[in-house]
């Protein structure tokens, strides 16, 4: 209690000698990177498990082709879920003489209970949100729906018995399903409509769905329920089922993130480790006295352990509350990528892992040189020299090493990831400190050829060598990632702009009849626009893999990856390789080759096989079984938005299968009303618009690329905190050389630039490895593992540099400029 | 209290501990000013000038020596000897150094760090840190304060050696009586009056 006690009083008092405040702040810039990304992470979790529900239209989904029980709506009313109902069936709806093949879906009011419908006023126009469902009376017909039947808003279309008024035109779906197998046009109607169409007759395939939505733990306790009641037929699904790729790409990022953020949260340990190193030199007389006057070691080591027990958790609330706002603003920022309306609440859980992490910082960095303190003599009272024995090794750096490893571990909770990240952290860190005791020697050497100031200032630097090399790697490491992504960011887009003419394909058109091709093809070059290859394609599905059937436990399976190899596939044949493929393997088919059973994979499905060049293929194509040999693995070029495929036949051996054609082409913006006349000249052709995916993979880029920056910029945050506990525990000798270079008549002006001299040249330095390592890791990364050109470019070089020179000379101008304003008399007094 | 010091004199300040002579050195030397009155400086009214107008007078008429010879710790010997005339501006700087350097016979010590170099040594560059610039007046407080006898009395020879082929005004505090005797006056303080 007395402890506690005096731990209170003299925190208090502590707080004006400034390394407390270090403490705190590197505490809180630690919390706040961690708590921020853990925020973050759960959040974009919650909100990409929402997207997944978006495409059932809910959380839980039951799909028959029988009309569903009303028991199952009752049970999810009152286990306080919504719920909604969605009939689809296909059906001819006329407009006049005009008629279209279409997907007619009768839904309930509530309809989706997640995700939402976009609605427009003309075919093909951007969509807005939609309140509701079409009233009584009403439907709401897709754009393509419409230019097949021609007509618009106001038009009067007849679906089985009944006629409907067009209100609004449908632009999306939540449901609508993204594969190119289903490719009737859609039309949305009130449920309460569909009795007076009388489409539903005994024996008419229909498809019926209960949608049902809610709390978390609700959802699953009904969809046990459900699992357990539901008859044959029903079909079940729920958001653990839809993009498991998505949530595995989520799961990976978090956990860089979360590694970016412990770069900082290590960084700040340096800071804590300093602050802590600088308390208890400071300290040494007042334990010494306290010794004196009775004090036990116990009672010395308790007042430290409170005290850095209340920083704690002053420094995890106020870390937290930054790491908040900081991810509110960056989800705000990206919010578009996420294509959510809602962002679900953050949970608590960062919050305790932000207390935590402080905690095991101070224990591994800030407790060492504490109970060091404890160890002080009181003999030092009598004499001056006499300090603490000197500590173990073991004791003075085993908590750090063992703190940095566990959180690490906590981390990636992968034991080899663990070594692989351990070993690369030091061997990074240790060529960042080779690099920088390099920089900071060739500085010294340089100094004889400046004016006083700016030695002064470098000389500062070689004399404190190793507090400025922990500088130099702290903010070149934060400097260097900073950069690297945005050398990274720029050669992804001029890539994309040198590769991609502003004419590349903006349309997908798939399902031509080959009957309809040439006269398509023609029609597209009428108006203006170029059709790229026109393919033919194919549905068929792998079977067997050198003679064995592949369903039955095939070697090195690889689960969702070989899923994704032996679900049916779309196939064509070519003679033409195109631009956009390089042979990996094997080789291309000649005019020789025609008619032989041959066949090249895109390296994706191959890797998902582990097949090899020379294997057998079986394929089932509409009941007829082809088999091919690999002749050749290609890999695709699929940002060429040209028509690829996977799986690719040599001529001679598909062209007797039915299929139909596909192409892309490029029209200029403002051209709905020629998409419109296409739709209607060629009412089998599917269009699917990827200017609007393209955009939004170009957005998507660019807001991830802020996102991660933005988690690097806790990382010079906290390489700003290692500087000020360097200027923190170097302030008594800076305020002595300050006034001594007074005394000696030097003016303020002359000791500012001494100090900026300093503090330039540290950020100068820092910026020139930053740019150095970030432009090597970004020659690797562009040609080794983006496969793209590496253009070398000097503007990193300038930013890193001019930034980092600018940022630190701030930063360490703000911490010394009291120092700096010390009258001389001091020297003379001391 | 009212003193006057005549150029190329040479003054001892004693006085017990708490007399006010490290005090009446600082407004000499104009690292402090007085609540009321004035101080000149090779005619310079130091209570006219500002902070920096007082500094470039030190850079330019006035040299120091400590008790706890105050140099450095970041800059060699050589760097340290450099500074008061880099500060004036000189272009000698480097040449004038290594040669005064030599005057106090450390011409082997030039690239040395102050923390490689003994205390008479650190005495010895912060003396030749003070005439390098041929100062108008020297103010020494305690020079061989923190140095045993042997090397107290040779680091005392130098500073009269030095100020005699300087002529330099010479304001010397002290509690060493010998020192205190080569001086031309002695001034004794007490309770902050001379008396």
């Amino acid at each position: 209690m007395k402890a506690a006690a005096l731990a209170l009083r003299t925190l208090a008092r502590e707080w004006r000698s400034g390394e407390l405040g270090v403490l705190l702040l590197a505490l809180t810039v630690a919390v706040a990177a961690l708590t921020g990304v853990g925020f973050l992470v759960g959040r974009i979790s919650a909100a990409v498990a929402l997207q997944a529900s978006s495409v059932l239209a809910a959380d839980v989904r039951l799909s028959s082709p029988r009309p569903l029980s009303d028991d199952y709506f009752s049970e999810a009313t009152r286990r306080g879920l919504s719920t909604a109902r969605s009939t689809s069936l296909l059906s001819v709806v006329f407009n006049g003489d005009a008629s279209q093949l279409t997907n007619v879906t009768a839904v309930t009011a509530g309809y989706p209970l997640r995700g939402r419908l976009l609605l427009a006023a003309e075919p093909f126009a951007p969509g807005a949100p939609a309140a509701g469902i079409p009233p009584p009376g009403e439907v709401w017909p897709a754009s393509k729906l419409l230019a097949a039947v021609g007509g618009g808003v106001g038009s009067q279309l007849s679906i089985g018995a009944a006629t409907f008024r067009v209100t609004r035109v449908l632009i999306s779906r939540p449901d609508q399903g993204g594969t190119f197998a289903e490719l009737a046009p859609s039309l949305i109607m009130n449920a309460a409509d569909l009795p007076a169409t009388r489409l539903i007759q005994p024996g008419s395939r229909a498809s019926y769905a209960g949608l049902f939505a809610g709390q978390r733990a609700a959802i699953d306790e009904f969809k046990a329920w459900l699992s357990d009641h539901k008859l044959r037929g029903e079909r079940l699904r729920d958001i653990t089922d839809a993009s498991p790729q998505v949530r595995n790409a989520v799961d990976r990022a978090g956990r860089f993130l979360s590694l970016a953020s412990l770069v900082s949260v290590l960084l700040c340990a340096i800071a804590v480790a300093m602050a802590a190193r600088r308390y208890v030199h400071r300290h040494l007389d007042t334990v010494a006295l306290l010794k004196t006057l009775g004090a036990t070691r116990a009672f010395t080591l308790a007042v430290a352990v409170l005290q850095l027990l209340a920083l704690a958790l002053v420094a995890s609330l106020l870390g937290a509350v930054l790491g908040f706002l900081a991810q509110e603003w960056l989800l705000r920022t990206i919010r578009g990528l996420l294509a959510v309306t809602e962002l679900p609440a953050p949970g608590a859980a960062p919050l305790a892992r932000g207390f935590m992490t402080a905690i095991a910082v101070l224990a591994g960095f800030a407790l060492p040189p504490l109970i060091q303190l404890g160890r002080v003599p009181a003999l030092r009272v009598l004499r001056r020299d006499v300090g603490p024995p000197p500590p173990l090794m073991l004791l003075a750096f085993g908590p750090a090493v063992a703190v940095v490893a566990l959180l690490i571990y906590w981390v990636v909770r992968d034991a080899r990831l663990f070594l692989y990240l351990a070993v690369g952290l030091a061997a990074f860190v240790a060529v960042l400190a080779v690099a920088g005791t390099g920089l900071v020697l060739a500085a010294g050497r340089l100094r004889g050829r400046v004016g006083v100031a700016w030695r002064f200032g470098v000389a500062n630097l070689s004399r404190r060598r190793v507090e400025s090399v922990v500088q130099l790697v702290a903010f070149g490491a934060g400097i260097m990632v900073l950069l690297l992504l945005g050398i990274i960011r720029d050669d992804l887009n001029s890539d994309w702009k040198r590769t991609l003419p502003p004419d590349l394909p903006n349309y997908f058109f798939i399902n031509i009849p080959p009957a309809e091709r040439d006269a398509f093809v023609r029609f597209v070059e009428q108006q203006g626009a170029r059709t790229t290859r026109v393919l033919p394609m194919i549905r068929g599905r792998l079977i067997a893999i050198d003679g064995r059937a592949i369903d039955a436990g095939r070697r090195g399976g690889r689960g969702e990856e070989e899923s994704f190899a032996t679900r049916e596939q779309n196939l064509t044949w070519t003679t033409d390789l195109g631009a956009d493929n390089r042979i990996v393997a094997g080789r291309w088919w000649t005019q020789q080759d025609s008619g032989r059973p041959l066949v090249s994979l895109a390296t994706e499905f191959q890797e998902a096989l582990g097949v090899v060049v020379g294997d057998r293929l079986t394929f089932d194509v509409g009941g007829e079984t082809i088999e091919a040999t690999v002749a050749s693995i290609r890999k695709v070029k699929w940002d060429s938005f040209r028509p690829n495929f996977f799986i690719v036949f040599a001529p001679g051996v598909l062209d007797r299968v039915a299929g139909t054609y596909m192409t892309s082409a490029y029209f200029r913006p403002g051209t709905a009303r020629t998409l419109a006349e296409l739709a209607h000249r060629f009412p089998s052709v599917s269009i699917f618009d990827i200017e609007e995916l393209l955009d939004q993979v170009r957005a998507v880029l660019d807001k991830a690329a802020l996102a991660v920056q933005s988690v690097f910029v806790f990382t010079l945050f906290a390489g700003l905190t290692v500087l000020l506990a360097a200027v923190q525990s170097s302030r008594d000798e800076r305020r002595y050389e300050s006034a001594m270079l007074r005394t000696l008549g030097a003016s303020r002006g002359t000791v500012v630039q001494g100090v900026l001299a300093e503090f330039v040249t540290l950020g100068a330095l820092s910026g020139l490895i930053a740019a150095a390592g970030a432009s090597l890791a970004a020659y690797f990364l562009t040609t080794r593992w983006l496969e793209l050109r590496y253009t070398f470019d000097l503007t990193p070089w300038a930013v890193g540099v001019v930034g980092g020179a600018l940022l630190v000379a701030a930063g360490g101008w703000l911490a010394t400029r009291s120092v700096v304003n010390q009258p001389p008399l001091t020297t003379l007094r001391a | 209290m009212s003193l006057a010091i005549a150029r190329g004199e040479s003054v001892a300040v004693a006085g017990p501990s708490g007399a006010g002579k490290s005090t009446l050195l600082a407004l000499l030397a104009g690292l402090d000013t007085p609540t009321s009155g004035s101080v000149l400086l090779e005619g310079t009214d130091l209570t006219r000038l500002d902070e920096d107008g007082r500094a470039r007078l030190r850079a330019q008429r006035v040299g120091f020596v400590f008790q706890s010879f105050h140099l450095i710790p970041a800059l060699t010997a050589l760097e340290n000897v450099m500074l008061p005339l880099e500060l004036a501006g000189s272009s000698e700087a480097r040449r004038a150094a290594a040669e005064t350097l030599s005057r106090v016979g450390l011409k082997d010590r030039t690239n040395h760090y102050p923390r490689q170099l003994s205390g008479g040594e650190q005495q010895r560059v912060a003396l030749a840190r003070a005439f390098v610039t041929r100062p108008a007046v020297l103010f020494a407080d305690e020079p061989t304060g923190n140095l045993d006898t042997v090397t107290g009395a040779r680091v005392g020879e130098l500073l009269f050696e030095l100020n005699a082929s300087a002529h330099t005004t010479l304001v010397l505090v002290t509690h060493d009586r010998e020192l205190a005797a080569r001086c031309g006056r002695t001034l004794r303080m007490e309770a902050g009056r001379i008396v």
